[in-house]
């Protein structure tokens, strides 16, 4: 096995896509020369050009709506948006072009563009770099929602994405960038809408997603000290969401925590819920338990934005909440 | 020569053809309206087919075009049948995507239509985009995207058109300036003088034109037309006209209009213009003329009537293509 950054693994997908298929090209602020903000697309203008590999301007509109008109021609386009708070300025090209394309064209065409965006918390980035988005975009059907939590997932899931003839949300967190990882050798795709249980257990399951994923396993670790078996299940991707996975485990724990860093209230922690109440809900020994942030903007300071971040100690105390109330 | 010197007699006859088309398609919806069958809130564009139809007329199949709101002439040149058109403004299975996209912002990937946006102005970008594709593929196609003055508003007409500057792509940016961004008169809602000035700010040409003058608009599209397919970039073309019916049949064609102002456009529709010019050329005669209107209006009739009798989309139309087919090694769990 080879290890890789978050980082190196998403930079590694594309370059892979990009030599196996021509027609995938990337576009974005700053993607090229500059190799991105994040530095996931370095390397690459040098091996493909400037026709595969290019800046635009500063133009989020623009930029996912020339990707949903390149698409439409039979490119694969991959735009990167930055950050994902930017999703508010595109939001026409992917909400009302995009999702759409397929269903208007009667199924002639469809949009088979990947949208990679930074999001989440932790970075001090204050209130419009630090959004969580996904419950914004899990409304619209035809989008695809993808968030992964590994390096190893982060690669399988951008190659799925970028394969689809669907436009796929790529959410990857800020903080996940540095964090390494095992990658298979060789070519893998992690099909998308399949959860993965990253570490099984049969008292509580705790559902996540993103960077959430490694709090709630460092939460199960800390349970297990203390005699509670944690289930914990990564979305990967809450569009689709595999609810098979999630109903098998709550059929299986009796209990339910749900962890996003979204904001709790109207975040998509509820619908999962709902999904539970509405087909599991004779298994249920306790309520459902959602973690996430508060009813507030993302704060700048520092120990305010440590406040706000949904961290181990609350995925804890949602995993004892239940659990104690379901001890008979 | 001109582009628009070198129409024959076939091309001439078959250009007022599509205009006289358009128009009466039109009006039939319009007349239609509220009583009963049309179910698509008719936006008129009579008054304005000389953009349209002179902007699409010798397009090439694969080159595509971005529909306005009031470019009905651009679907029926481009090849989409009056039929289907008007089976979309009936709401029926036989209409574009089996009853789930509008007459108006309907695609057709066979004939060179792309998807539009009730958003308008929104789509700007995505022909952008497209323009983008063609110049990535090394392609000679070109995109003529229509818009008009109040969608030019919007920021996706900067965020589109400085796009389409930076990379030199190959469209046509087709600015039907009519006077009124939905009921709102251009004096309200412009402080500029003209729109077409704009494209300098871009970093490419724009020009300002008779938008009822069929052959201006030919002459000026075909031009931006070559260019554009041999690498010069794109081009604003600004096509002043004027709108005879309001925003939507909600409200009178009179209705917050001085009807001075519609007399005096009247005076240069661009359907009688272009007869006196073919008439005046010897081109078409008035028992031609005549065969003309009378096989537009039998077109109009058989395209109600195929309308009429069209089935409806059945239920579980509406579940249908909202995700393209994917295999399971990519895509697991969709469900409706």
């Amino acid at each position: 096995m080879r290890e890789l950054t978050y980082r190196e693994a998403i930079g590694e997908a594309l370059r892979e896509e990009m030599r196996r298929d021509a027609r995938v090209f990337i576009l974005g602020e700053d993607v090229a020369e500059a190799g991105g903000s994040f530095k996931v697309t370095e390397g690459l203008l040098a091996e493909f050009g400037p026709e595969r590999i290019f800046d635009t301007p500063l133009s989020e509109s623009a930029i996912v709506g020339a990707a949903v008109g390149a698409s439409l021609m039979g490119m694969r386009p991959v735009a990167e948006v930055m950050f994902a708070d930017f999703t508010t300025i595109a939001m026409d090209a992917l909400v009302n072009h995009a999702a759409k394309m397929h269903y208007m064209y009667g199924g002639e065409l469809s949009a088979p563009l990947v949208l990679r965006m930074a999001y989440g918390g932790g970075m001090r980035f204050a209130a419009h770099h630090s959004q969580t988005v996904e419950s914004w975009l899990a409304n619209v059907p035809g989008l695809t929602i993808v968030m992964p939590s590994t390096p190893s997932d982060a690669k399988g899931l951008l190659k799925a994405a970028v394969r689809t003839p669907n436009p796929v949300i790529f959410l990857e967190h800020k903080l996940l960038y540095n964090q390494k990882g095992e990658i298979p050798e060789g070519e893998y795709i992690v099909p998308i809408g399949k959860a993965d249980i990253k570490r099984p257990g049969d008292g509580v399951t705790i559902v996540a997603s993103g960077l959430m994923v490694g709090r709630a396993l460092g939460a199960a670790r800390t349970l297990a000290g203390e005699g509670l078996s944690a289930e914990v299940i990564d979305l990967r991707s809450i569009q689709p969401l595999d609810e098979e996975t999630i109903l098998d485990s709550v059929e299986k724990t009796g209990r339910l925590v749900i962890v996003h860093e979204a904001p709790v209230r109207g975040g998509f922690g509820g619908e999962i819920a709902a999904v539970v109440a509405n087909k599991a809900f004779g298994f249920l020994d306790a309520s459902i338990q959602r973690v996430g942030a508060p009813w507030t903007p993302v704060p700048f300071s520092p120990p305010l934005e440590d406040v706000y971040l949904p961290k181990e100690e609350d995925i804890i105390k949602a995993a004892q909440t239940v659990l104690g109330a379901g001890v008979t | 020569m001109s582009h628009a010197d070198q129409l024959t007699a076939r091309d001439l006859i078959q250009m007022y053809r599509w205009m006289v088309l358009t128009r009466a398609f039109e009006d039939r919806i319009c007349g239609l309206w509220g009583k009963g069958g049309v179910v698509e809130l008719p936006h008129g564009c009579q008054g304005q087919e000389a953009i349209a139809v002179g902007a699409c007329y010798g397009l090439r199949q694969h080159d595509q075009v971005m529909p306005s709101l009031r470019t009905r002439g651009a679907f029926l040149v481009k090849g989409v049948s009056p039929r289907v058109q008007m089976a979309g403004v009936y709401g029926k299975a036989t209409g574009p995507a089996r009853g789930k996209a509008t007459a108006h912002h309907m695609g057709d990937a066979e004939r060179g239509v792309l998807l539009g946006s009730g958003v308008v102005g929104a789509s700007i970008t995505v022909a952008v985009g497209a323009a983008l594709a063609f110049k990535l593929q090394r392609k000679d196609n070109i995109v003529v995207d229509f818009f008009g003055d109040g969608a030019a508003q919007r920021g996706d007409f900067h965020e589109g058109l400085n796009f389409a500057g930076v990379f030199r792509l190959p469209i046509v940016f087709v600015l039907e300036n009519n006077g009124f961004s939905e009921y709102t008169p251009l004096s309200k809602h412009f402080a500029g003088s003209d729109f077409a000035c704009r494209a300098q700010g871009y970093g490419f040409p724009g020009i300002r034109l008779d938008g009822n003058d069929v052959f201006a608009v030919y002459e000026a599209v075909q031009a931006a037309a070559a260019r554009a397919r041999t690498g010069g970039g794109p081009t604003l073309l600004e096509c002043v006209t004027y709108r005879y019916r309001n925003h939507c049949e909600v409200l009178p064609p009179e209705a917050l209009r001085d009807t001075a102002e519609i007399e005096q456009w009247r005076a240069k529709d661009p359907i009688p213009r272009m007869r006196a010019q073919l008439t005046q050329r010897g081109v078409i005669t008035d028992a031609l003329l005549r065969k003309l209107h009378a096989e537009v209006e039998a077109e109009i009739d058989d395209a109600v009537k195929f309308a009429e009798e069209s089935p409806s989309p059945a239920p579980e139309e509406l579940y249908k293509d909202v995700y393209a087919p994917e295999p399971p090694e990519l895509v697991v769990g969709r469900r409706a």
